[in-house]
């Protein structure tokens, strides 16, 4: 196979509710999101539905000026359910990983206890 | 006291398969859950989605394989406690389990099969750090009792049913109705958006969009909300009552305090029958976790099917079980 097939990896910087920073490796040809990929990690993301926007518990902040795709109406709908949603606020779960993501520093949202 | 053969925690579709496999064994099965309907994440969270990995079905709605677990279990009459979560358990002195729900619905059974998912579902609380110290002085997640509010000032927080639905409820018994919701289309259903809206313009109510309340303040008890608005800041809003509606989550609750071994907010079990830790309780389905576990509806079926065999042996300790087919024996109760 010649190089141009090749799927590269992407970094992404995940920073967790304590304000850690985390630098992921993320696989572009995998087929995940970003929700997918701080549950890889063990990071403290819920992903209760599984990732079909329907729980909110994927709730992010992206803090790079990165191009994203518009949320879909079902995303902001089910962002009616976050708490402290902002104008940057996304669901990590429709986010897919692609090579436009590389660089990318989201924050987690805060959680209810 | 309701007694049964087996106790399932938990309405969804591994706890409605149980009932059949324990019914093709004769033994009896009455469930629990927190959640007013049976079904669990799929009535509460998916009703309209289709599933593609039920063997069998190409493609079926989530209410939809709901509905026929319900239809498949009719034969064998199983009993329900819905809208109440199990909260302790105990064992009594001939070894069987006694399990007390919120409401004090007392259960008695030999086995106790939890499937329980990913555990009851509780109304999502806001992250407002003092939040906490005003539940029940000013913040109730759950509107039980309209009359509460009459006469009061009422603060309503969320953009889905529940939230318009209270609100219009509300504006006929609280001597004041503010809605805060963040963006100002609402999810909820279109006629109660435009009764919503018509309040408003009626002054009935205050709807204020664009906006999400993000403190709370009070001397022992909850006088005031801070609402951010997106354009004009922060506004105080004097207040006896703060509703956040948003939905609900999923807790494990009180069965993490069972004794049962968790890892990961998931009970520990033996891929032999799914037992857990404790003899005679077994895990089934999203709740339980074992090396190569899967959460997906099939593999709790299989897991459902294979610890009825158990059960079977600790509730019937000197009958033999001969392994049969539908196809050869029917289900009891169904004309075949």
């Amino acid at each position: 196979m010649n190089n141009e097939s090749e799927t590269m990896d992407i970094k992404i910087t995940v920073i967790d509710r304590e304000d850690v920073s985390h630098e992921l490796d993320a696989p572009t040809d995998m087929n995940m999101n970003l929700m997918e990929l701080c549950k890889a990690y063990e990071l403290p993301v819920e992903g209760t539905c599984g990732g079909m926007a329907l729980c909110s518990s994927c709730h992010c902040y992206i803090q790079s000026d990165h191009e994203l795709p518009e949320a879909s109406e079902a995303e902001e709908d089910m962002l009616d359910q976050a708490f402290f949603v902002e104008e940057n606020s996304r669901l990590g779960c429709q986010l897919k990983l692609t090579e436009a993501l590389d660089g990318l520093t989201i924050k987690l949202a805060p959680v209810g206890k | 006291m309701i007694k049964t053969d087996i106790l399932i925690i938990g309405a969804g579709p591994v706890g409605l398969f149980t009932v059949f496999e324990a019914g093709l064994l004769k033994l009896r099965c009455h469930l629990i859950d927190s959640l007013p309907q049976p079904g669990g994440q799929l009535t509460e969270i998916y009703p309209k989605k289709p599933i593609y990995d039920i063997p069998g079905y190409p493609s079926i709605l989530a209410g939809e394989l709901v509905d026929n677990l319900m239809e498949q279990i009719k034969p064998f009459n199983p009993g329900f406690t819905l809208g109440e979560r199990a909260e302790v358990i105990e064992k009594t002195e001939e070894g069987h389990f006694r399990v007390k729900t919120n409401k004090g619905t007392l259960h008695e059974a030999p086995v106790i099969a939890i499937a329980g998912g990913l555990g009851c579902f509780e109304p999502r609380k806001p992250p407002i750090s003092n939040i906490s110290e005003y539940e029940d002085r000013g913040v109730e997640y759950i509107i039980k009792d309209p009359e509460f509010y009459r006469d009061k000032r009422v603060v309503v927080a969320g953009g889905g049913d529940s939230a318009l639905d209270w609100t219009i409820f509300l504006a006929d018994v609280a001597s004041e109705v503010t809605l805060v919701h963040r963006r100002t289309q609402f999810r909820g259903a279109l006629d109660s958006v435009e009764k919503v809206m018509e309040l408003n313009a009626a002054g009935k109510i205050e709807l204020i969009t664009e906006a999400q309340v993000v403190g709370l303040s009070g001397e022992g008890k909850l006088e005031k909300v801070v609402i951010k608005h997106k354009t004009e800041g922060d506004i105080e809003k004097e207040t006896d009552h703060f509703v956040p509606l948003f939905g609900l989550a999923p807790k494990l609750g009180p069965i993490g305090e069972w004794g049962l071994n968790i890892k990961k907010n998931a009970i520990e079990v033996d891929t032999f029958d799914y037992s857990t830790n404790i003899p005679g309780i077994f895990a089934i389905g999203d709740i339980n976790t074992y090396p190569g576990k899967l959460k997906l509806i099939l593999c709790g079926f299989h897991e459902a099917t294979l610890m009825c065999q158990s059960a079977f042996k600790i509730i019937n300790p000197d009958k033999k079980l001969s392994f049969k087919y539908t196809t050869v024996t029917g289900v009891e109760g169904l004309a075949n």
